[in-house]
């Protein structure tokens, strides 16, 4: 019998904790052509900032070993391209719409979780923090504790009550869990980690950097133990926090790596490059992994990994 | 799933098709994969992705191919060419005959064809040739005549002169050492052949140098070009990644970002800021220190593709839609 992806967070319920990354899903609908976006856990969008943004110029991506460095730059429509089209049509297609945020001060990010939260439909805010802070002379929100706090702040004061508000972390950081403690204790409903790690490329033809924008974001396979981690980390902090792991989860198996972590949700991002329909993949071989090792519900291994070696099979035998 | 997505059109798939042949054809590779759904969907113009080192692959990339040819035979089959020149296209040169490839397509937008009668040159440069055939098969199935105009470094980097001989009202081809043809780049013909042929249309597909170069011409001659474009590189082919954009003018004359694997890959000549691509355009929408213009209508706000304010552009529109406008 396969298992029961079904996945609960605070009040949200979700038919699996399959979610796609943001950034990685265009608006949904490049996505739906390859996977039914209405079955996932939720789309995670684009960071949608305040003004419309042409982003960076191209080449904005270069392949590494197992991975992908970007830098997009965040282009998009700003929010009231989102809520004319994107978020309708999201919800047109019975898909969940976790909506990621990207501003320069707190008070972008308030402003936007406000305009969400006056939107119907809008099932969580994940707040990107990777953006450059312009109080700190574009130093990513992500990287000092207090920032990162005054932001999630900023989003839990101007976000309806029931709307969940996830704090997105950079692994850039000596220790993530004061920021995940800060963020936290500002009034996040839950973490998501990670975000991409910096990295360079040089092209050997041209003998210049690859990307135009010179350094960009490491994503994908490479990255994974990163994550790995990061969530096991916070996990053992903070074991009451729902997670949100992402970092170059490609099959299902490394999406149940990450839910013995303590993730209760996985991001599926980077790969959808190489394998659009790898969300409803991905879903399939975790019902498979889970089945094949006797677990019936997912939540029944989200942090598996943090309990005792051999009590996990012990109380499986029992049960 | 989901075809109502690309309204008129048809959505790209993914599947798994098998190798059926691989041959050398000069310094290029020509693959021939069983893929009858692509091959049912497709039209000239439009491209595949593919995925390359097989499952487990390290290069996260597809690779993207402009389709030469489709044949109905083993239920559909789509050919392609490259030149291997790094590692994943080199993978993909070493398949043999029934490995198993994963690809996904038709994808991007194909090329308008005119609907009365008019004269087409159709002007490639070495692989990137290949899409012309399809499109001249379809050319001369609307009664248009076509006219090549090919060109390459050398004499076997010449894509389809044969072809282009046979089936074209005239074939021109230059190479830059003078080992085929004419010596020089296919920019330095172009007004011969134009005035020669009387072309009404060109169809371009070539590096971004030459569509320039040609673009510029054309406008002085007042001709219509439909550029296909493979630069910027293309990482996804899906419109998901965001890394392919180029700056165009849309209809309303404001200048967009847009993905070149969606929105493209085939664009009209003077939409396209041919000067500006690897670069914002301070005036593009959402540039740094871009302010929407006061009292613009909401529309102006709105983002990516310039045709339909919905999703990728129609394909069935886009192929039914003269060239002269």
């Amino acid at each position: 019998m396969p298992a029961d992806l079904r996945t609960r967070i605070g009040h949200l319920d979700l038919p699996s904790p399959i979610v796609t990354a943001s950034g990685c899903a265009g608006t949904g609908r490049e996505l739906a052509q390859f996977t039914d976006v209405a079955r996932i856990g939720a789309v995670t969008t684009k960071s949608v900032t305040l003004e419309p943004r042409a982003g960076n110029p191209a080449p904005r991506l270069a392949e590494t070993p197992s991975g992908m460095l970007s830098s997009a730059g965040l282009q998009g429509p700003g929010i009231d391209g989102f809520l004319q089209r994107d978020l309708p049509w999201l919800l047109s297609r019975g898909a969940r719409a976790v909506v990621s945020v990207a501003g320069h001060t707190a008070r972008e990010y308030g402003e936007l979780a406000s305009r969400l939260s006056d939107a119907a439909g809008v099932t969580a805010i994940e707040v990107n923090l990777g953006c450059p802070d312009a109080a700190a002379a574009g130093r990513p929100f992500a990287l000092d504790a207090a920032a990162a706090g005054q932001v999630i702040a900023a989003v839990r004061g101007s976000a309806r009550y029931d709307i969940p508000v996830f704090a997105k972390l950079s692994p850039e950081v000596t220790d993530i869990v004061a920021v995940a403690r800060s963020c936290v204790s500002a009034g996040a409903d839950g973490l998501s980690m990670i975000n991409t790690l910096p990295g360079m490329a040089i092209d050997p033809v041209t003998m210049r950097p690859a990307l135009a924008g010179l350094t960009g974001g490491l994503s994908g396979p490479a990255i994974r133990p990163v994550a790995v981690r990061c969530v096991w980390l916070v996990r053992e902090a903070l074991p009451d926090v729902p997670i949100i792991g992402a970092g170059g989860v490609r099959t299902g198996r490394d999406a149940l790596e990450l839910l013995l972590a303590g993730a209760a949700l996985i991001a599926v991002g980077t790969v959808l490059f190489h394998d659009p329909s790898a969300c409803s993949r991905i879903q399939r071989e975790l019902e498979e992994e889970l089945g094949a090792r006797g677990v019936d519900r997912v939540s029944d291994i989200v942090g598996r990994a943090h309990e005792p070696a051999g009590y996990g099979a012990e109380r499986h035998s029992w049960v | 799933m989901a075809q109502s997505d690309r309204e008129g059109g048809v959505a790209p798939v993914q599947v798994r098709g098998t190798v059926l042949t691989v041959r050398r054809v000069d310094a290029y590779v020509a693959m021939t994969v069983v893929a009858p759904a692509i091959a049912t969907r497709f039209r000239p113009g439009q491209f595949i992705a593919i995925a390359v080192g097989g499952p487990q692959s390290a290069m996260l990339g597809r690779r993207m191919f402009s389709v030469h040819d489709v044949r109905p035979d083993h239920g559909g089959t789509v050919e392609f060419v490259f030149a291997p020149r790094e590692p994943g296209t080199q993978w993909l040169a070493d398949c043999r005959s029934r490995d198993v490839l994963d690809v996904v397509g038709p994808l991007g937008r194909p090329f308008p064809v005119p609907r009365e009668p008019a004269s087409c040159l159709l002007l490639g440069v070495g692989t990137s040739a290949a899409p012309l055939f399809s499109l001249a098969a379809r050319l001369a199935d609307r009664s248009c005549p076509t006219d090549f105009l090919l060109g390459a470094e050398s004499a076997d980097r010449v894509f389809g002169a044969l072809t282009a001989r046979r089936t074209g009202r005239s074939a021109v081809i230059t190479t830059n050492d003078g080992s085929l043809g004419s010596r020089g780049s296919v920019v330095d013909m172009l007004p011969t052949v134009v005035q020669q042929a009387r072309t009404d249309v060109i169809y371009a597909s070539a590096p971004l140098g030459v569509l320039r170069a040609v673009c510029a011409l054309a406008d002085r001659y007042a001709i219509p070009v439909q550029a296909l474009v493979t630069e910027p590189t293309m990482t996804c082919g899906t419109g998901l990644c965001m890394g392919c954009v180029l700056p165009s003018v849309g209809n309303d004359g404001i200048t967009r970002m847009v993905r070149a694997c969606v929105d493209g890959p085939v664009f009209r000549g003077d939409a396209v800021r041919w000067d500006d691509v690897g670069t914002i355009p301070f005036d593009a929408l959402g540039a740094p220190g871009w302010k929407p213009r006061p009292g613009a209508p909401a529309s102006v706000a709105a983002p990516t593709a310039p045709s339909t304010p919905d999703g990728p552009p129609a394909h069935g529109s886009a192929g039914e839609r003269s060239n002269a406008g």
